[in-house]
């Protein structure tokens, strides 16, 4: 019974972080169609963020945070104004290929400023674990959760009920519509691509101060981001997060009652297993992209 | 087509000609300088220079200088092959260092025998390194059974009455934890769950809780210094009451007490070298020397108990290349087997090991064992 609610209490927070990455690459993937594969360098980019205004120029740390959060945004926008703007015509596979070139870039990069040696970031909160009844957690994790669930909110707040969220509906819905009925197409792509690069950096962000910050951090999240935007359905995001909360359930269970060494394994099973059954994932509307 | 061949194997000699004779004597070293075994493969890296820049400050070997050829192995095996393919092949090295963890080092094995280059293991613990029956292979470093071996007098003194692993999921902690099990068990120990860990996981949650639901006292982890970290941390958050017992050499104790506080106290870590207590080594000059030149480096201080595998593996084959007379690949294995020479370690000797007829050698390293108390390193009373 308590290693059952342990498990449960932990996949909840990692199911948090896994719906956060999953949600970015929903507005990058799921809705824009851009199979970006520097997805995960985002999330290792806030990481580092963090590292670097916590750790070395001694900024606060929730501070810190919303920096990287802050920086993620203006590099997706960055990415999205130098590379994909003039691959706006061209096929998901040519845009792909130009991702995994900034992907290999960026980790390169990163290897060379950072050094490939990880680092760690203390975090502001108390060592002794929140103990409730059978089960403790970290308080750094329960930040980690907190804010997660607020980033889901928002994100689903924005593309539901603002003017932005509408306008970015109809864009990805048919663009030259969108564009005749007044829509400033540039700017739509741009925000929805910052805003799911802000994600990815959120993540990074929450994530590398309870992890290890180094530049290979993003190739498992990134397969993961793939696998939960997939799992959920493309483009949808209560998907995307239902998807996040399921992978790491399978994750906790599967490594806690079935084998540990198969604990990354479990996860591209269920994968597997449930395109098999439903090839548009769990709750995708039914469209395939081509 | 004819004369084209012969036209490349003139130039072929030409160039083999021109490399072997004013040329300094190369040494490979093939180390994780990236991904997620890299503190310690930079550590052991910094340790070969040093061990260089010392022979060649007196005279070098033989007369020339060595010089070391640095390839990154990414923490990879795939990686380790590949480097070692281009050190042996385009660098020409004439022996090899390498290649850190057991995964790494078994992923190169093939490339010495098929090119017939020695190689001086400075880290590598599962059997199957020396039992594999490859005659290039020479290890520093101890087997996972010999640092058993050593522990299992402090098992009673420590009063560990029942154990559980949790073990990086490769050869090193597979073998560590089934040599460990197999010595606690004659030692009269109980032994509970082996879970594993994949090498890039940097959330280890689920096996803690599963651990948490055993009834054993002693948790014992192998791992390398990253994700050793993680699993304290997190062992700390799931309020996992027991003590712990890392293996391996790579865990960097005092930055374990810098970085992780009250998460890493009580915990103990069977070490090769405790620079810390440099008269409790075996040849305590020789230690001493060594951290001499790492600290005039200004190099990281914790570095020091993983750099010497560098620094005595370099040594090793130095003293073999003298022996041997010349930067030859199957001289120097010869003389790999005479030497005897001071390491930080120890004495380095080889023992000969595995399958008969070919032979891998096996040097015997000391062990030392360090524990956390009050937020300070200390030698437990053996």
């Amino acid at each position: 019974m308590e290693q059952l609610l342990q498990h449960l209490v932990n996949a909840i927070i990692l199911g948090s972080t896994y719906a956060l990455l999953g949600i970015g690459l929903t507005f990058i993937f799921g809705i824009m169609r851009v199979v970006n594969f520097a997805h995960g360098e985002l999330y290792t980019f806030g990481a580092y963020m963090v590292y670097l205004f916590s750790v070395i120029l001694g900024v606060n740390f929730l501070l810190a945070i919303a920096i990287a959060i802050v920086l993620g945004v203006l590099l997706g926008a960055a990415i999205e104004y130098t590379l994909l703007r003039k691959l706006r015509g061209a096929d998901v596979d040519t845009t792909m290929l130009v991702m995994i070139g900034a992907w290999i870039i960026m980790q390169n990069g990163e290897q060379l400023i950072w050094s490939g040696v990880a680092k760690s970031i203390p975090t502001p909160f108390p060592e002794e674990p929140l103990s409730l009844g059978l089960v403790s957690v970290a308080w750094s994790r329960v930040f980690v959760f907190v804010v997660a669930i607020a980033l889901i909110i928002l994100a689903q707040t924005i593309i539901q009920r603002t003017r932005l969220g509408k306008a970015m509906r109809a864009t990805f819905q048919d663009r030259d519509t969108a564009a005749l009925m007044g829509i400033n197409i540039n700017v739509i792509y741009l925000a929805t691509f910052a805003l799911g690069s802000g994600l990815a950096s959120a993540a990074g962000a929450l994530l590398g101060p309870i992890f290890i910050v180094m530049p290979t951090m993003g190739n498992l999240a990134v397969l993961k981001a793939f696998a939960i935007v997939i799992l959920g359905g493309l483009g949808n995001m209560k998907g995307a997060a239902i998807g996040g909360f399921v992978l790491a359930l399978v994750e906790e269970f599967g490594a806690g009652y079935v084998s540990s060494g198969y604990r990354d394994a479990m996860g591209f099973l269920l994968i597997i297993l449930v395109l098999m059954v439903k090839p548009t994932g769990l709750f995708a509307r039914s469209e395939r992209i081509g | 087509m004819k004369a084209f061949n012969s036209t490349l194997a003139a130039f072929a000699l030409v160039l083999a000609a021109s490399s072997a004779s004013a040329d300094p004597i190369k040494i490979g070293i093939n180390q994780p300088l990236t991904g997620s075994v890299a503190a310690s493969g930079n550590f052991i890296t910094d340790g070969a220079k040093l061990a260089a820049e010392a022979i060649n400050a007196n005279g070098g070997v033989l007369g020339e200088q060595i010089e070391l050829v640095v390839e990154d192995n990414k923490s990879n095996p795939s990686e380790a092959a590949a480097a070692a393919e281009k050190l042996i092949t385009r660098d020409e090295v004439s022996a090899m260092v390498g290649a850190w963890g057991s995964s790494f080092t078994l992923a190169v094995m093939p490339k010495l025998e098929e090119y017939g280059v020695p190689m001086v293991v400075e880290t590598a613990s599962s059997s199957k390194v020396t039992s594999a029956g490859n005659p290039w292979v020479f290890r520093i470093s101890a087997t996972s059974e010999m640092e058993a071996k050593a522990f299992s007098p402090m098992v009673g003194q420590i009063g560990v009455k029942k154990a559980d692993f949790l073990v990086v999921n490769n050869d090193w902690g597979l073998g560590a934890s089934a040599e460990f099990k197999k010595m606690l068990e004659a030692s009269g120990v109980a032994t509970g769950m082996v879970e594993t860990m994949d090498p890039a996981a940097q959330d280890v949650s689920a096996q803690l809780a599963k651990i948490k639901s055993s009834d054993a006292d002693t948790l014992f982890v192998t791992t390398g210094f990253e994700q050793l970290s993680l699993v304290l941390k997190q062992a700390k958050a799931q309020g996992l009451d027991r003590r712990i017992i890392t293996t391996g050499g790579s865990q960097f104790p005092d930055r374990l007490v810098e970085q992780l506080g009250s998460a890493a106290e009580g915990s103990l870590h069977i070490l090769f070298f405790a620079p810390w207590f440099p008269d409790a080594a075996a040849n305590p000059e020789v230690a001493k020397r060594y951290i001499d030149a790492w600290n005039g480096k200004g190099y990281d201080a914790s570095g020091l108990s993983d750099g010497f595998r560098g620094y005595d593996a370099v040594t090793a084959l130095a003293a073999a290349i003298e022996k041997a007379g010349a930067p030859d690949r199957e001289a120097i294995r010869k003389a790999l087997w005479e030497i005897d020479v001071k390491g930080v370690n120890g004495n380095i000797k080889f023992e000969k090991a595995g399958v008969e007829g070919s032979e891998s050698g096996q040097n015997l390293p000391n062990v030392y064992v360090v524990q956390i108390k009050d937020g300070k390193l200390s030698l437990p009373n053996l």
